[in-house]
């Protein structure tokens, strides 16, 4: 008897490869293009994303029989504004930096389209186990793909992970940047992310045909 | 016996060979093949296939790319010596030791984009199974021309993968193209490495390494090789020796390839004659650029914008001149009338190239980071042309509609069939 039945796994690995929320279903854009030039930055974003999702897909899965369907994305949006602002606040107090390089985007967690919608497509249909395990999957592929897009921008675009600088030092000319290497501007602007993403989607569907949509 | 009918004899007898491809590439490059069309097919065919087409755009940039390097080498020698007093073009521009820094200097640039451009389009040939195409014949040559000649190789090679694969190759390869790939280059160039590719230091081989020099304390007496735009957005247009002949024939720095106005204008010239360029394009981008100066020059006249203004040194550049500095000239001939990328409605083509010329010159004057917006403007107007195509092809339709609403129907049948008829097509 394993921890999670066969049907219960799937629910976390699903959005980590064939269906995940950015590059399959092509939500939660507008932060995986806004935040991503910092390795660390996506990875606070990716744990903040899957506690609001986590735990707002449990709480929507136990009301769901008590909300009236005509008010029910009121009640969503206050559910998840009362855990997004828990975020911002627990940020504020233990990592007020990092809050201040993702200043707004804390706070439009409230209006990433992945976090509504799980509570329309799964948590008002299914049990809280279900609709948790739901919740960590998504954000778990929601996470991958924000933590290889800030890989690669960070890597490219600062010569550093985490802060530490890999590559060497671009002002004292050590390192890499000895031989004339120097870091790509272009990597820093968020338009990058779209083309780092955009080359995600692209691999992804020529590794698996089945994706590419039929139009 | 004529070069083509031998080469047709070759042919015939290399076919099926394994050297066949390797030399029918060869073969057309030259001629078009001796080839009749099979019974059945279509009769009609044109010589000037895509291979043609981009070899006469190669053609009118050879000119070009000759200038360029005869340029790189005296603006490098005027930059140490100064410019010379009473200029001769045999004396002072066509002599073999500028051509040299020519040839250490731009050839490279030319080898690297070719050979990089070209493995590219191998690879992506080889995973699609097709044969290799022509489409980067004309990019691989307008690239050199587009960058400043300090510009690293390996920036270049990094620029031209990228630009390739993301600007060309991901929508479909050639033909498929949204943007133009050489200013999708130009553009990844402009935006991943800004101190190479603006500022006083990069437009005059060895500006860089003589400004350190003079850093260091060494007593270099060196002109900066800045750029007449660059100039005058610093509103230091009075410190300029530029003439405006100097301007037109191309004596000044610049990007490899883009001083030389006359030279692009002759090029462009060719291009109508031959029918590969739109005049269209051409000449609505030229009044485009001149409307957006005149409007400039007038609101330096009403005075609205004083000479304090960071703007007055562009504003108050005389209109017309727009037209022979910077990349405007280039960009309208060899950029904007890409055939792919370009409205291909007659009436689109007019807003396309205005309003290329219209943005390049607004993006010029107020772009606070670099001088010069042509490449901006175009890849912008690359966007719009699929929708000026479209509000032209529907109005077209609306026009047609509207007539046969308002037609007559000769002659007047007995029993109104073709009334019902009309009736059910308005």
């Amino acid at each position: 008897m394993s921890l999670l039945s066969k049907k219960d796994a799937n629910l976390i690995t699903d959005p980590l490869a064939d269906n995940n929320p950015i590059t399959i279903q092509v939500l939660g854009i507008c932060s995986a293009l806004a935040i991503t030039a910092e390795l660390k930055a996506s990875l606070v974003m990716a744990i903040s994303v899957m506690f609001v999702l986590g735990a707002g897909n449990v709480v929507i899965s136990l009301m769901r029989n008590i909300i009236p369907s005509k008010i029910r994305i009121i009640v969503q949006l206050i559910v998840v504004a009362t855990l997004v602002i828990i975020v911002d606040q627990v940020l504020k107090a233990y990592a007020y930096e990092l809050s201040k390089t993702l200043a707004v985007f804390v706070g439009l967690i409230i209006t990433n389209c992945i976090i509504m919608g799980r509570f329309e497509a799964f948590a008002l249909a299914n049990g809280p186990w279900r609709s948790f395990l739901d919740g960590i999957g998504n954000s778990l592929g929601y996470g991958v793909i924000l933590i290889i897009v800030g890989f690669f921008r960070e890597l490219l675009g600062s010569g550093t992970l985490f802060g530490y600088p890999v590559l060497g030092d671009p002002i004292m000319k050590t390192g890499l940047y000895a031989t004339g290497y120097e870091n790509n501007g272009f990597m820093i602007i968020p338009p990058a992310a779209l083309i780092v993403v955009g080359i995600i989607i692209w691999v992804q569907r020529s590794r698996n045909p089945a994706l590419v949509e039929e139009n | 016996m004529s070069l083509k009918s031998k080469l047709h004899e070759l042919k015939l007898k290399y076919q099926g060979k394994k050297m066949a491809p390797a030399f029918n590439a060869f073969h057309t490059f030259l001629f078009s093949p001796d080839e009749t069309t099979h019974a059945g097919g279509t009769h009609v065919k044109s010589a000037d296939d895509l291979k043609r087409t981009m070899n006469t755009v190669i053609m009118a940039l050879v000119p070009v790319l000759i200038f360029s390097m005869f340029n790189a080498g005296y603006q490098h020698y005027s930059a140490i010596n100064g410019f010379p007093a009473d200029f001769s073009l045999m004396n002072d521009f066509l002599t073999w030791d500028n051509f040299w820094i020519g040839i250490i200097k731009v050839l490279p640039l030319v080898v690297v984009s070719y050979g990089v451009g070209l493995i590219v389009e191998f690879i992506f040939a080889v995973i699609k199974g097709h044969e290799v195409e022509e489409g980067y014949l004309v990019t691989g040559m307008l690239v050199p021309l587009i960058v400043p000649i300090d510009t690293p190789l390996w920036m270049l090679s990094v620029a031209v993968v990228f630009g390739v694969v993301i600007g060309k190759e991901v929508f479909g390869g050639t033909g498929m193209n949204i943007l133009n790939p050489a200013l999708t280059i130009r553009a990844f160039l402009f935006f991943a490495y800004p101190t190479w590719m603006s500022g006083d230091k990069v437009w005059v081989y060895g500006a860089r390494e003589r400004s350190e020099e003079i850093l260091a304390g060494a007593n270099v007496d060196a002109i900066s090789g800045e750029t007449i735009l660059g100039y005058l957005a610093q509103n230091k247009g009075a410190e300029m020796t530029y003439s405006v002949s100097d301007m037109f024939f191309g004596f000044i720095p610049g990007s490899v390839g883009e001083t030389s106005a006359f030279l692009i204008l002759l090029g462009g010239l060719f291009l109508i004659f031959t029918k590969i360029a739109s005049w269209r394009i051409m000449v609505s981008a030229v009044i485009g650029s001149l409307v957006m100066g005149l409007i400039f020059n007038q609101v330096v006249d009403f005075g609205w914008v004083g000479e304090s203004s960071k703007f007055y040194g562009l504003m108050s550049f005389d209109f017309w001149k727009h037209l022979i500095v910077g990349g405007l000239a280039f960009g309208i001939v060899y950029m904007a009338t890409d055939p792919v990328t370009g409205s291909q409605t007659n009436k689109g083509k007019w807003y396309y190239g205005f309003f290329i010329g219209f943005i390049s010159v607004m993006i010029r004057v107020f772009n606070p980071a670099y001088p010069e917006g042509v490449f901006l403007a175009i890849l912008l107007m690359n966007v719009f042309a699929p929708t000026i195509d479209h509000y032209v092809v529907r109005g077209n339709i609306k026009r047609r509609m509207n007539r046969l609403k308002n037609a007559t129907i000769y002659p007047k049948d007995s029993d109104g069939k073709a009334e019902e008829l009309k009736a059910e097509t308005v």
